[in-house]
């Protein structure tokens, strides 16, 4: 029953999402094309961050690195003239993925506040490296003048095609995503969160998987970036500031930790209320903060758990 | 005769000026139902700890099946047959009573880098959990979240789960603490089960629980091994009397 | 590189350090007693030095000015205690890191209403500007020995009231044993809006502090803070002494690392590659300093408790 009315309501969001372009255009509203698609590509960020934070257990305070790390690829490959965007996004992947090994590897050994501190401080650590390479624009960055090309598959200069492209990579994350929080695996990462203690007496020993959970999340996150730089067509270090991070978080909070969809509910929720707001007032930001504090305070559950009713 | 399946020797350990470990010497034979009583404080659980690998020892040594496993870690000694049971109840409460029992058995069949296929529909985990089940009395509980249990059926849980990893040694830290008579009674059925098809380690302040059930008994105290015989021996041992069971064998 | 330089930029680094510090203090003591990860304390920092610096020009009066940022911080940082931090003390890390970083965007937001975006430049009085030759050949700016001098003084300070007063005796005990400092009958509300207030204190005299070194502007409190995280790792999370540590070894591998990566880089890289990359290496240089203390030592140098 639950889960019926789980798949009603993503089946009902898919459509919706579906008929943003059509609809855009009639109303000729392009700008709205443009808010959804960038609002998906935050989910898909959200949607990896929850692997790790609402299954996993793993307070990353740094997933806007792996952003960062993915946009500098394809920013970096096309500065050079490489446009190919096979090339550029399985870089924008690989590299990610890399990083979120390096930084796993050492921040996973704590936990805690050490954990939230060490993900934070190694993000600033690449945000700084962004800021002092001054032959990709520094503090400034850098526009990136062809968008990545798929010759004879998507043309992403063309609107609608890269917002398809963008659903459709949407809608897989979130079926593999699904996939994985069930599988074996999954369900180590969940146990390892649920009790630790229990997990380590019948025989896991939960680095190993939370940190192949940390590079998956760093690698999902990475392909996130790859798309915003295209999607923005500008290079910046901005990417990998630390408020982006607490943004993630908040995405995640708000749209509930125990779903797969949530985080996508949470970047509309939250990047919907962020336009709404700006386009009030310039210091939407004074609103916003204290609603994020009443939002952690007494929205426990999540939007997630007001549509899709209790979990399990 | 049977054969020495775990064998500690001048175990150490001090929480600050507290010595819980005070030079701990024990043999546990294999197939042995052997019991650790003492009064509350007296390094029973901080003993188990160093067994299971929770805890690091300051000195001394174990060994397992004639492998010094000092060093290792819970999860290793968990792969080499070593199951436990908490004093507090240890599950997953967010979990079904089936899914706690899946992921022991998951953890001793085969690979868990498997990102694809959904465990919950993986006969080979699924039916040996619903059997472990049924064996301590949950059948019929399986879909039923742990943390909506009652109390007498999350210890049972947690011992379900300790049996799934199919353990050589197990170690019980209080398995009927906190239980009605009926569910006592019930865990000590199920543990008389258990006895000598496994090796266990039992922990209990419920005399009953321990005379009806230990082949041995060892004493603990301040963290010092007083004695260890067989019930009857203890029962007997005037040292053992003043510092411990006194007033209650001779009631 | 000579001799002179080499002991400029320790001051320098020292002077950061100290500031380091004081940021480390308060942020340490507030999650070892109250075990709350409070991001808002870089915004305390701010409120430090936009309250001295109007302070400043509203009187003209530089020490009033500093007297009256002060309290002013405390003022608000015991607000903020009340009205919203105190419900968090008992709710996950995750919410407290939530729900303090929506406090800064209100912070950075509400100091731009008042102050506008732009960054503020604030001069010093005579009596502090100006140099002090310390020896032949180095004339270091005053200020920046008054601040070194004042941190080591609350350092000293600070040492004193944990080790030696009552007070610091609830602080000490409240650290590894909360439900015993309530079972003697302290009132554990007032001394954790007591602590979190002497936090903010800190956290506003550094930043009152640091006002007319660099620029006071929205933003600025988390620059610090998350330098200040830096620290708390390296040192040890809840102990006074490792923020002391952490602070002083930050301070210096930063400072130093700007003046002399690059130069020394230069020594065996060519010019344009040492350009390149020292200013990139120095950048990451505490961070990696970070990664490898844990690596070695995951609760840092000084935990408080083993
Ligand atoms: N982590 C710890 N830090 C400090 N002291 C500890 C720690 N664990 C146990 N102790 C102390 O060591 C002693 C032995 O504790 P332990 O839990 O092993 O006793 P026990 O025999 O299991 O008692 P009980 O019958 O109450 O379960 C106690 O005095 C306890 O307070
Ligand atoms: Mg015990």
């Amino acid at each position: 029953m639950n889960s019926r009315r789980r798949a009603i309501v993503l089946a009902a969001g898919l459509v919706l999402l579906a008929a943003v372009p059509p609809v855009a255009a009639l109303a000729n509203q392009p700008f709205y094309l443009d808010l959804v698609r960038r609002v998906m590509i935050f989910a898909i960020a959200a949607l990896s961050l929850n692997l790790i934070l609402g299954y996993g257990g793993m307070i990353s305070f740094g997933h806007a690195a792996y952003l960062g790390v993915g946009a500098y690829a394809v920013g970096v490959l096309a500065h050079y003239g490489i446009n190919n965007g096979y090339l550029q996004w399985a870089l924008a992947i690989g590299a990610s993925a890399l990083v979120a090994l390096a930084i796993g590897a050492v921040s996973i050994r704590t936990s805690g506040v050490y954990f939230i501190m060490i993900t934070l401080a190694f993000t600033q650590m690449l945000y700084y490296l962004g800021i002092s390479i001054e032959e990709y624009g520094g503090d400034d960055g850098m526009r990136l003048q062809v968008k990545s090309q798929f010759p004879g598959l998507i043309d992403l200069n063309d609107a609608n095609s890269f917002y398809y492209l963008v659903l459709a990579i949407l809608v897989l994350a979130l079926f593999l995503g699904q996939r994985l929080v069930d599988s074996r695996f999954g369900m180590v990462i969940r146990a390892a969160k649920s009790n630790e203690v229990r997990t380590r007496s019948i025989g896991f020993s939960p680095y190993p998987y939370r940190l192949a959970a940390f590079v998956i999340a760093g690698a999902v996150c990475g392909l996130a970036g790859a798309l915003l730089v295209n999607h923005t067509a500008y290079l910046t270090p901005e990417f990998m500031n630390w408020t982006r991070s607490g943004e993630l978080m908040f995405m995640v909070i708000l749209g509930g930790m125990a779903s797969i969809a949530g985080p996508v509910l949470g970047a509309f929720a939250l990047l919907l209320v962020e336009d709404a707001l700006s386009g009030w007032t310039q210091h939407w930001q004074l609103i916003l903060g204290p609603l994020l504090v009443l939002s952690v305070l007494f929205l426990r559950r999540g939007l997630a758990g007001l549509l899709f009713g209790k979990n399990e | 005769m049977n054969r020495t399946l775990l064998e500690v020797r001048g175990l150490r350990k001090s929480f600050g000026a507290l010595l819980a470990s005070d030079d701990v010497d024990l043999e546990i034979l294999e197939g042995e139902t052997h019991a650790i009583i003492g009064p509350n404080g007296a390094g029973k659980t901080t003993l188990i700890s160093q067994l299971a690998g929770n805890l690091l020892p300051d000195r001394g040594r174990v060994r397992f099946a004639g492998e010094d496993i000092t060093a290792l870690s819970a999860p290793a000694r968990a792969r080499r047959g070593f199951a436990r049971s908490f004093q507090i109840t240890s599950i997953y409460p967010d979990f079904t009573a089936l899914e706690n029992v899946m992921l022991a058995v998951q953890a001793h069949a085969g690979s868990s880098f498997r990102f694809w296929r959904p465990a919950r529909e993986e006969a080979s985990l699924r039916s040996p959990a619903s059997a472990i089940l049924e064996e301590v009395g949950l059948s019929g509980r399986g879909d039923v979240l742990a943390a909506n249990l009652a109390h007498g059926e999350q210890r049972a849980l947690e011992i379900a789960t300790a049996l799934a990893t199919r353990p050589r040694l197990l170690l019980l830290d209080e398995p009927v603490a906190g239980m009605g008579v009926e569910e006592t009674q019930r865990m000590i059925a199920l543990l008389s089960s258990l006895k000598g098809g496994k090796t266990l380690i039992l922990v209990e302040h419920d005399m009953d629980a321990v005379f009806s059930l230990a082949d041995r008994i060892s004493v603990l105290v301040y963290g010092r091994i007083i004695a260890t015989g067989r019930p009857e021996e203890i029962r007997a041992n005037s040292e053992v009397r003043r510092a411990y069971l006194g007033e209650e064998v001779a009631a | 590189m000579n001799f002179v330089l080499v002991l400029e930029q320790t001051l320098n680094g020292l002077q950061l350090g100290v500031m380091l510090f004081l940021m480390a203090a308060g942020l340490t003591l507030v999650f070892g007693i109250m075990n709350l990860v409070n991001l808002a304390h870089g915004s305390l920092y701010m409120v430090g030095a936009y309250l001295a610096t109007y302070f400043y020009q509203a009187t003209g009066s530089y020490p009033l000015g500093v007297l009256l940022g002060l309290a002013g911080t405390l003022v608000v940082g015991i607000a903020v205690e009340v009205l919203a931090l105190r419900t968090l003390y008992e709710r996950e890390h995750l919410d407290q890191v939530l729900a303090t970083f929506g406090l800064i965007l209100f912070f950075n937001e509400l100091m731009a209403i008042l102050w506008g975006r732009a960054a503020i430049y604030t001069t010093l009085p005579d009596y502090l500007s100006g140099h002090v030759e310390l020896f032949a050949g180095l004339r270091y700016p005053l200020y920046r020995l008054v601040i070194i001098a004042v941190g080591l003084a609350v350092a000293g300070l600070l040492w004193f009231v944990v080790a030696r007063t009552r007070l610091g005796m609830l602080i000490r005990a409240g650290a590894s044993n909360r439900a015993m400092v309530a079972a003697l009958g302290v009132n554990v509300r007032l001394l954790y809006t007591l602590v979190f207030g002497f936090g903010a204190a800190l956290a506003g005299l550094a930043g009152l502090m640091s006002g007319p070194i660099h620029v006071v502007q929205p933003g600025m409190g988390e620059l610090i803070l998350i330098e200040v995280f830096v620290v708390i790792v390296i040192g040890g999370i809840g102990s006074i002494r490792g923020a002391l540590a952490g602070a002083l070894i930050v301070g210096m591998a930063d400072t130093l690392g700007r003046a002399f990566v690059r130069p020394m880089l230069a020594t065996v890289l060519s010019t344009t590659a040492a350009d390149t990359a020292g200013p990139a290496l120095s950048s990451m240089l505490i961070y990696l300093l970070m990664a490898i203390v844990l690596a070695l030592k995951p609760q840092g140098l000084f935990p408080a408790r083993s």
